[in-house]
């Protein structure tokens, strides 16, 4: 009996999108391939690492978290730096979770104007996630796209209830989009078809919520997985935007990852390598030690 | 099973219209179709040839060979895997995980390992989670002393192992103590299959294949099969883990989509000699519980390091088409009363699970009303339409707590905050309160709720 290599040509191929501009471009996306099937074929990007910045400083982070980071978790400026010089970021996450109406409610101008110093600050892309409350992140995240003009940074999520309002805003100022949906793969396909009437599907990232492993973290990975599949093997053109896993923030809510040192940073690395497995193109990650595990897994 | 009924049948006496009915069936053409299904023996037809026969066994056996390693409770099934991907169908036989062990080890890491892989339990949404195998590696150079670490863990515990030799006398005299107890033997090469087999046959047992390409594979298995030995597991011999991806993968796809008969058996995963640097090797490890491993032998577990392997393993081999679920209906928490407060959540285990377990934290009796939602989370069944107040009015209605409580107060989870005026529309005479968004609220907020009341 004679083996003949099972290996597979795919027709499809997800976009490419680049985070950024000018010196601190990076590209995402552009693969023909299904995830790390470097036997079937080259990617032109590698998957990329963000790691994660709060505009507040955290309260119930354990000392193992915190500890990485030193004094800059009260300054969000810094903490950005931090992640790049010192732990190798490719891009920085700025979580804006002061402007939640529930808490803080910090006012559009003030986190508008928090993000642009970020952003000065960086010689990499960034990516910013509001709440996720549909009515004062249209608000925010226009400010955002306003003050930081032509920057393109990733901003999201914009969600079915808010994809309009924010897209409108986000294209006439140059920026890329993160498109939202809960674990659903029809949801998600529904918001790319309606978004992309108005905005460049080459600007676009999805985003099918990321849970945390033991959480739910099966449905986000074979979310990911199908629609990477739908996309570069049966060539969805509405499923070719390239996948951001944001599951910092979800395993570190754990009881597990709370638990000690060890069991988080391993929470935090097995959720991002079975979600970088399904498919995802950009992961945002919050503990430097994880970041660097998952990294070095990826490179062999 | 990789032939359909309506093949078979073509292949039975006279073209499949003898219809003597001598297998017990009707007609031949439903015997076919009980054969596709697995449910009926090919020895009920008494007028078919050898030759068809053994045809037709080849294609009815399913396309990865399952192999059973250790004995009684203990034993572990690999193999028989269906799909490529979990939503093609599910995962079946969870990956074995082995703690190597190895007899350069100090007395005290030797003991310290096997109390380990006995005692670590692990409970999470009613199942308990543990590590499955030990694996016993030659490593010394000195058979006396692997043949001592052999016997020690063959009398401190009744779990299954792999014993891992290059030396074929030592691997064999090690299979002899554990001959009762199906080990996996390993590795067997091109340069030893020729005089293990024999070996092997003098008291079988699994066996585990090495060679450095898929493609190497291929020889050996068929000699071991030749000999009638088909409890084989194979090791494609990945130096590193983007090999490792590849050969897993194309040897699943082989015995699946191919149906290439000499790859059909499950695979063992070394991560434990792949990395250096203790947290890598468990990600390492957990590249293979998705990429297709039947058994990850790893170098240490711990808590930290064991209970993600296993919660990811239970997660990715959890059937997508049947969500680990709870029952519909009103549980009691802390022995609630008439006055208690009625909390409401879906029926999805895990959700089942936290909300219980923080509510009784919490100390406050009260009721947990659990909706059918397909085995959703609150989120998810919200979005699918399962968790709406359309569909939670009647189940409020038909699960009876409205006999059990004197008050009109349902507090709901605080992701579906905005279903509340919906609800409080859809039931008329109910307060709707909106609860904490994480379940680890519940303890803070019920005692502030209950106080308020008073």
């Amino acid at each position: 009996m004679i083996y003949h290599p099972p290996i597979e040509v795919y027709a499809g191929r997800v976009r490419e999108v680049v985070l950024g501009r000018g010196n601190k471009a990076l590209k995402i996306g552009g693969e023909n391939i299904l995830p790390l099937h470097l036997f079937e074929g080259s990617v032109a990007n590698p998957p990329r690492f963000a790691l994660e910045v709060y505009d507040v400083e955290p309260a119930d982070w354990p000392d193992w978290l915190l500890e990485p980071f030193g004094e800059v978790v009260s300054d969000p400026v810094n903490w950005a730096r931090k992640c790049v010089n010192d732990f190798g970021a490719e891009a920085i996450c700025l979580q804006l979770e002061s402007t939640d109406p529930a808490g803080e409610a910090v006012s559009a101008e003030q986190a508008a104007a928090l993000v642009k110093k970020v952003n000065d600050a960086l010689d990499v892309p960034l990516i910013v996630y509001g709440t996720g409350d549909e009515k004062a992140d249209v608000r925010v995240l226009s400010k955002v796209a306003e003050v930081c003009d032509s920057e393109n940074l990733l901003l999201g999520p914009l969600l079915k209830e808010n994809y309009e309002e924010i897209g409108k805003v986000a294209l006439e100022h140059g920026h890329s989009v993160i498109a939202q949906s809960p674990v659903d793969i029809n949801l998600m396909k529904e918001l790319n078809i309606k978004l992309c009437k108005s905005f460049p599907a080459n600007k676009i990232v999805i985003d099918p919520v990321s849970s945390g492993l033991g959480y739910g973290m099966e449905y986000s990975f074979t979310i990911i997985e199908r629609a990477k599949q739908l996309a570069v093997i049966f060539k969805d053109g509405m499923m070719q935007m390239p996948i951001i896993a944001n599951l910092g923030g979800e395993c570190w809510k754990t009881k597990e990852a709370k638990a000690g040192r060890e069991q988080g940073i391993l929470w935090e690395a097995i959720t991002a390598t079975s979600l970088l497995l399904a498919g995802a193109n950009i992961l945002v990650l919050r503990h430097p030690e994880s970041y660097k595990l998952v990294k070095e897994i990826v490179s062999g | 099973m990789s032939i359909k009924g309506t093949d078979i049948v073509k292949k039975l006496p006279e073209g499949g219209k003898k219809n003597c009915r001598e297998c017990g069936l009707p007609t031949c053409f439903a015997f076919a179709m009980k054969l596709a299904s697995g449910g009926i023996s090919l020895d009920k037809c008494p007028y078919i040839s050898p030759q068809v026969k053994a045809e037709l066994a080849d294609a009815l056996a399913p396309p990865i060979n399952l192999v059973t390693i250790g004995h009684g409770e203990n034993a572990l099934q690999i193999g028989n895997e269906e799909v490529l991907y979990r939503h093609e169908k599910t995962f079946i036989h969870q990956p074995g995980i082995a703690l190597l062990v190895s007899d350069e080890e100090t007395e005290a890491s030797i003991e310290r390992k096997i109390n380990k892989v006995r005692e670590l339990r692990f409970d999470r949404v009613g199942l308990t989670l543990k590590a499955d195998l030990l694996a016993l590696y030659f490593e010394s150079g000195d058979k006396s002393k692997f043949e001592a670490l052999v016997r020690r863990a063959y009398e401190a515990t009744d779990l299954g192992v792999v014993l891992i030799s290059d030396d074929l006398d030592a691997l064999f005299e090690a299979r002899d103590i554990y001959a009762s107890r199906k080990p996996l033997i390993y590795p067997i090469t091109e340069e030893n299959i020729d005089r293990a087999i024999p070996r092997i046959k003098q008291s079988p047992t699994p066996v585990g294949v090495r060679a450095e390409t898929v493609e190497q594979l291929v020889p050996l298995t068929l000699k071991l099969k030749e000999a009638g030995i088909e409890e084989i597991v194979l090791d494609p011999g990945s130096g590193n883990l983007r090999e490792a991806i590849a050969a897993q993968t194309l040897l699943r796809r082989a015995a699946l989509k191919q149906k290439f008969r000499p790859l059909g058996y499950p695979t063992i995963a070394l991560p434990c000699f792949m990395t250096k640097g203790e947290l890598k090797e468990f990600v390492a490890a957990s590249v293979f519980i998705i990429k297709y491993a039947g058994i990850i032998v790893i170098s240490n577990a711990d808590q930290y390091s064991l209970l993600p392997l296993l919660v990811q393993r239970l997660n990715i081999y959890t059937d997508p088409r049947m969500p680990l679920a709870v029952e519909e209906k009103v549980y009691e928490i802390n022995e609630p009363n008439e006055q208690s407060p009625v909390l409401l959540t879906t029926n999805w285990s895990l959700t089942y699970f936290i909300v219980s377990s923080e509510t009784e934290a919490s100390k406050v009796p009260s009721w947990l009303c659990v909706k059918n939602s397909e085995g959703l989370g609150v989120v998810t069944a919200w979005a699918a339409g399962k968790f709406s107040a359309d569909t939670i009015e009647p189940f409020i209605k038909r699960c009876g707590i409205e006999a059990k409580v004197n008050h009109r107060r349902l507090v709901i989870p605080g992701k579906v905050a905005r279903i509340r005026g919906e609800l409080e529309e859809a039931m008329s005479g109910w307060e709707v309160i909106v609860g904490p968004r994480e379940a680890s609220d519940i303890p803070a907020f019920l005692p502030e709720l209950v106080k308020k009341w008073k």
